[in-house]
């Protein structure tokens, strides 16, 4: 009845020990490997056949290439598109496991912080280094907007740095959050269907709105799901540009 | 007071501050909506700008469910 008892980490078979920490393959793995299975099948069976009037699977291939690249041409340009393998590995990633999660008795792997916050660093770590290696010093030039007068200047660049500092939070911390509540949430629910129905037949008639409610949310998750999955891909492709063309 | 029933007390107090995000995304969505009923055919275009507008616009809201997360579970 916990709705917390879902995020649980669980050993599946123990690796070795490095110092203190336990290095093991828990259940949080299995679900990473399973969907870069899912992700790896489908593309290999989509673009097996390559015909030229596509089937279900190589049309569901060609709409996510489609998606995801149109998404980064807009905002980071036709330069931007030699980060189309990151942007569309991240935005499968996460919509696989997302969707997935929403599965009854499976395990929501973007529901730990420690997942979302290495995926966001990995984005953040780039633009850096990019920005720094395309640009040089002129990187800098992101964080001093021109057009502004010069007494408000050293406030705007501040807020400027301030602001680039807190992507990576709140990168991951939005898809975390978002799973994390969803998936409480949909327990909740849950946890009233049966609370309602240990009470006799009055109870199961009572049950059926939170039941009902349960279903709805399930959908309203499914939504989310594809939502944040999208957000985090068009977040990394906006902080891309910002690599590429530096300079407002 | 009970130092656990304060923590309590300030994780509900911090998720006040998820409404003002409530607000923002209601106001995003709802002028978007009345913009893309005067012209439709504008609307795609700014479907980017439109989600580019609520993660950022969430991030505050979401800055307050971390303060009470961790006022309940890490702290």
């Amino acid at each position: 009845m916990d709705p917390i008892h879902q995020f649980e980490i669980k050993t599946l078979f123990p690796i070795t020990h490095i110092g203190g920490a336990e290095i093991a393959f828990t259940n949080s793995a299995l679900f990473m490997v399973i969907g870069l299975l899912v992700i790896l099948l489908l593309m290999l069976g989509a673009t097996g056949s390559r015909a030229m009037v596509p089937g279900r699977l190589q049309a569901v291939a060609e709409m996510s290439y489609e998606f995801v690249a149109s998404t980064l041409r807009s905002t980071a340009g036709s330069e931007g598109m030699k980060f189309f393998p990151l942007v569309f590995s991240l935005f499968m990633f996460i919509l696989v496991l997302n969707v997935m999660g929403i599965v009854p008795y499976t395990f929501t792997v973007t529901s730990h912080i420690i997942v979302t916050v290495a995926l966001a660093l990995l984005v953040f770590f780039t633009v850096i280094i990019y920005g720094f290696w395309k640009n040089g010093w002129r990187f800098l030039k992101l964080f001093v907007p021109s057009g502004i007068p010069i007494y408000i200047l050293p406030l705007v660049t501040f807020i400027e740095v301030l602001s680039f500092l807190s992507r990576p939070v709140s990168h991951s911390v939005r898809l975390f959050a978002n799973m994390l509540a969803g998936h409480i949430t949909l327990k909740v629910f849950g946890g009233f269907v049966t609370m309602l129905s240990a009470l006799g037949f009055l109870g199961w008639l009572g049950a059926i709105l939170p039941l009902g409610l349960t279903v709805a949310l399930t959908a309203l998750e499914l939504l989310v799901a594809f939502l944040q999955a999208y957000v985090f891909a068009i977040l990394t492709c906006i902080y891309l540009n910002d690599a590429i063309h530096p300079g407002h | 007071m009970d130092p656990q029933a304060a923590k309590m007390i300030g994780a509900g107090i911090a998720c006040i501050g998820m409404g003002g995000a409530g607000v923002g995304v209601g106001t995003i969505f709802g002028h978007y909506l009345a913009a893309a009923l005067r012209n439709p055919s504008a609307a795609q275009g700014q479907f980017g700008n439109l989600i580019f507008g609520f993660a950022v616009t969430e991030a505050l809201g979401i800055f307050s469910l971390l303060i009470a997360l961790l006022l309940l579970f890490a702290l």
